[in-house]
């Protein structure tokens, strides 16, 4: 579960205090004209000679072994176990917007569970003209929508409030991931069996152990959510709530239940475990806000990051990150590499699409001397990301949740980065 | 089933979809229109279907070809999104109205296909007798035992609450059989699993300890979580009456009831919860987004910049094995303390010898695992039902003691003599009184763990199917 870095960890040890300064030097003539020729050009390349493999010897295609490091990790001491627990999409090393299922970080409350479609039902009741069960074949027939929303746990970069923790992007905002879902209309399901005008408040159950429920009010339960069945066109992943989730785009993660088996509509909030005692944001002076569902506006730089550093020198230098909102679209990005003394506007991949990740870039010439990455982002709603000490001003070192500062990346005339808060 | 379904969506929506581009929806505000116009294009569906008969007989004059009525009740997801609110008119309208839209799309096919469509919807379409369904008749009605089954929160004033009661001492002894093993005996906490008890006005604190005491606003969060999700491993395997009593128990452990406390339906209310007024409903709109929505600065926004705090743990992994002991172990952000600040270390006490330490090691028994081939199939079916073991115990060669000890080598051993495990009283006197772990001592504690050694820690119901035990102790015999 756990995957350990501990080649390239002790390599970044090296480099943090100085014992790889002729490592980077090599790095760098790398890239330097070419002394002589190369004989990956000059030699007859085994590939270039042989047969490659065959149609078949991977029915279903996993990654190349040269990409075996990424993927998903998660740090033990966080949680008491693995079952319930959490772990992080490796965004340092992706690129575009949209998560590869198989490294989209997982979070479950009493283990992924292993379900046959042939045994799932989906019960609406309560508050409804008629109480109705679903198979998964039902849902089938139901006409179906595609939208791309990216999910993000509350509690992502909930490690960092009281300061700089975790060194990498990967552990300080990887419990997100962003996909396009296939599924029906949550409203299209509430209609058929019919809510009653008392009805102001849907919970949402799961079929697993926790039976983790959440209460949604009904505005948002016909607005714009889906029961999905299909994640990037496949299947979810059985640690995705195989074979249905519910989708509440642009709302905390853990409202997207997994394993989707209850829809009850109430007059009032079930008030259950993880809309009280957890998922609760406390203030400095000891209340705690509740019912704090949209994610607000965030970005991070995911690459150069502490586990994607720079290793070509000066020269041409891609910087790259992820941009998001919970109320509506990315509208754009500024990132500062002197610590915020001068902003530039990022250039966004696409268009923002709302509750959707963004892609942004900044191409710059980088003078190889040391950089503070900020990066900061803009909705549709006219909302600027904060920096963390903002945030502190007005919620204090408690509130664990919903932490959408402003990330700080130092990076060092070598290119090594770490994670820091600046003044 | 449809040769050409798009074609066939087009049926149900063509007129409404003209409406729809007519106004000149955005797609937001058609997205907004979809629900009210969802009913009616529903309701134009149904109608579609109740006069499947008419169209039958109207396309086979026409002769147009391509499809199927079943299709032609199934508008398509896209399409849908256009229809006008204005169409829930189409409740009312006669159904006259519906085949010629369907005709107009001129995809309609032979009367064969057409009657059997008709049959397969004849339950909305014509059995008046049938319960209402919605708008495509999918689903089956829920039946009041399967809702009662599933449907068991119980809300903040009660509702739902079963019959029963439980007091604080029945709730002492079903807390330390099925709880105490990850959250201690008082309620305390063992490792990371979570504090039930104590915090108290500790919320303003730095490192706030968060309790059933200290922070849960609702009694009836308490009994709804531990009667669904809990024991941890072995959900809804507890009677009500222990539900009661367990919940009793952590009231006392908070010193929020005394010792006679009996909890039930009747008393739930009685018992007031320290934190109820600690809650507001989220107030970012107002405290928040005016303060984040001002115009940010782009240039000479500072005189200088310096680092004001450096990463706690340089490494991307922070711990790595038998390396770096977390000399400064921050707090999990998720299930136990939930804080995010620095804590000091976790003072774990070092393992506790076992009374077992002294006795000579197993050499004895080694003959009773015998060297028999294990099946590959049995342990495969063993790896899949250890996953109701994972939440406790490890095997393997990067194996923990957990909640659980490791089972590496378990199968041969003498019971409770795991390495650096601290075991139950009870396990520790039958491992000294001879007892070993074999096929038959296994199979025993397997099948109930509570009656085979009264007093003893884990919190298993047991399993159930005797071919589950056998996967198990295979599985366990591939991990010597």
């Amino acid at each position: 579960m756990t995957t350990k870095q501990k080649g390239k960890g002790a390599s970044r040890r090296q480099f943090l205090t100085g014992a790889a300064a002729a490592g980077a030097g090599a790095v760098a003539a790398a890239t330097a004209k070419a002394a002589g020729p190369d004989p990956l050009i000059t030699e007859l390349q085994d590939w270039a000679t042989g047969m490659g493999a065959g149609v078949d010897e991977t029915p279903y295609g996993l990654p190349i072994e040269f990409e075996s490091d990424v993927v998903r990790r998660n740090v033990e001491w966080l949680t008491a176990d693995t079952i319930s627990s959490i772990n992080f999409t490796p965004i340092h090393a992706l690129d575009g917007t949209i998560t590869p299922q198989g490294c989209a970080f997982e979070r479950h409350h009493s283990g992924a569970i292993s379900m046959r479609k042939e045994d799932y039902r989906l019960m609406i009741n309560g508050l409804v003209d008629q109480p109705l069960v679903f198979t998964y074949e039902d849902l089938e027939r139901f006409p179906r929508e595609n939208r791309i929303y990216f999910c993000e746990c509350a509690a992502n970069s909930g490690m960092e409030w009281a300061g700089a923790q975790l060194n990498g992007a990967q552990f300080t905002h990887g419990m997100i991931h962003n996909m396009e879902y296939s599924g029906v209309s949550l409203r299209t399901l509430l209609n058929e069996a019919g809510v009653k005008p008392e009805g102001k408040w849907v919970y949402v159950e799961g079929a697993d152990a926790s039976s983790n429920g959440r209460s949604i009010p009904i505005e948002k339960a016909l607005d714009d959510c889906l029961v999905a069945f299909k994640a990037n066109g496949e299947a979810l992943r059985m640690e995705h709530g195989y074979p249905a989730r519910l989708v509440v785009p642009g709302w905390e993660g853990n409202m997207w239940v997994k394993w989707l088996r209850r829809i009850e509509i109430t007059e009032v909030a079930v008030e259950s475990r993880e809309e009280t005692s957890k998922y609760t944001d406390t203030l400095e002076d000891g209340t705690s806000r509740k019912w704090t569902w949209e994610m607000d506006a965030k970005s991070v730089i995911t690459a150069p990051s502490p586990q994607a550093p720079i290793r070509h020198g000066k020269g041409p230098l891609v910087i790259t990150g992820l941009a998001w909102s919970g109320r509506g679209a990315i509208t754009g990005v500024d990132v500062t590499i002197d610590g915020g003394k001068t902003w530039q506007k990022a250039r966004l991949g696409a268009p923002g699409q709302s509750k959707a990740m963004t892609r942004f870039y900044l191409d710059i010439n980088w003078n190889g001397e040391e950089m503070l990455l900020q990066s900061r982002a803009r909705d549709e709603t006219g909302y600027i990301q904060p920096t963390k000490d903002q945030l502190r001003e007005v919620r204090g070192l408690n509130s664990i949740y919903h932490n959408n500062g402003i990330q700080t990346w130092w990076v060092n005339a070598d290119g090594e980065a770490e994670n820091v808060e600046i003044s | 089933m449809s040769k050409f379904p798009n074609q066939l969506a087009l049926v149900s929506v063509v007129g409404v979809s003209a409406i729809a581009l007519a106004v000149g929806l955005s797609e937001r505000a058609a997205h907004k229109a979809e629900l009210a116009a969802h009913d009616a294009e529903m309701a134009a569906a149904h109608h579609a279907e109740a006069t499947a008969e008419s169209v039958v007989e109207h396309a086979a004059e026409e002769e147009t070809a391509t499809a199927e009525v079943a299709d032609a009740a199934a508008p398509a997801g896209e399409d849908t999104e256009l229809a006008d609110a204005g169409m829930s008119a189409a409740e009312e309208a006669p159904a006259a109205e519906a085949a010629p839209v369907a005709v107009t799309a001129a995809a309609v096919d032979g009367a064969t296909d057409m009657l059997d469509g008709a049959g397969d919807t004849g339950r909305m379409a014509g059995d008046d007798s049938a319960a209402p369904m919605g708008p495509f008749g999918l689903g089956r009605p829920a039946l009041p035992e399967e809702v009662a089954a599933w449907d068991v929160d119980i809300l903040p004033d009660g509702t739902g609450l079963p019959a029963g009661e439980g007091d604080v001492w029945t709730g002492e002894e079903v807390f330390a059989d099925n709880c105490a093993v990850c959250h201690g005996d008082f309620a305390e906490g063992v490792d990371n699993w979570p504090k039930l008890a104590g915090g108290m006005d500790t919320l303003d604190h730095e490192d706030p300890l968060k309790t059933v005491g200290s922070y849960w606003p609702y009694l009836s969060t308490v009994f709804d979580y531990v009667r669904r999700s809990m024991p941890f491993g072995a959900a809804q395997t507890m009677s009500d009456d222990d539900v009661y009593a367990i919940t009793a128990y952590i009231l006392y452990s908070n010193d929020l009831v005394d010792d006679d406390f009996v909890l039930s339906k009747e008393t739930f209310f009685d018992v007031e919860m320290p934190n109820a007024g600690g809650f507001i409903i989220d107030d970012r709109a107002e405290t928040e987004l005016p303060l984040f929505s001002q115009e940010p600065c782009m240039e000479n926004c500072k005189e200088s910049v310096e680092i004001t705090k450096h990463v706690l743990f340089k490494d991307p992994i922070p711990v790595e094995e038998g390396e770096e002991e977390a000399a400064a172990e921050p707090a999990p952000a998720l299930e136990a303390t939930e804080t995010a600040a620095v804590q000091a270390p976790a003072d774990e006490a070092p393992a506790e010898e076992v009374a077992a330490e002294e006795e000579a090691p197993v050499a004895a028994e080694e003959a009773a695992v015998p060297q028999e081939a294990i099946d590959p199939e049995l342990v495969a079916a063993g790896e899949r039902v250890f996953k109701k073991c994972k939440a406790c115990h490890q095997v393997g060669e990067s194996a923990k003691n957990k909640v659980g000890p490791i089972l590496n080598g378990v199968v041969g051993r003498s019971v409770g003599t795991g390495a650096d495990f601290k075991y139950s009283k009870v396990m520790v006197e039958a491992g000294s009184g001879g007892m070993v772990w074999d096929d038959a001592t296994l199979a025993g504690y397997l099948e109930a763990p509570k009656k085979f050694l009264k007093g003893n820690k884990m919190a298993f119901a047991g399993l159930k199917k005797e071919a589950d035990t056998a996967a198990i102790i295979a599985f366990l015999k591939a991990h010597p």
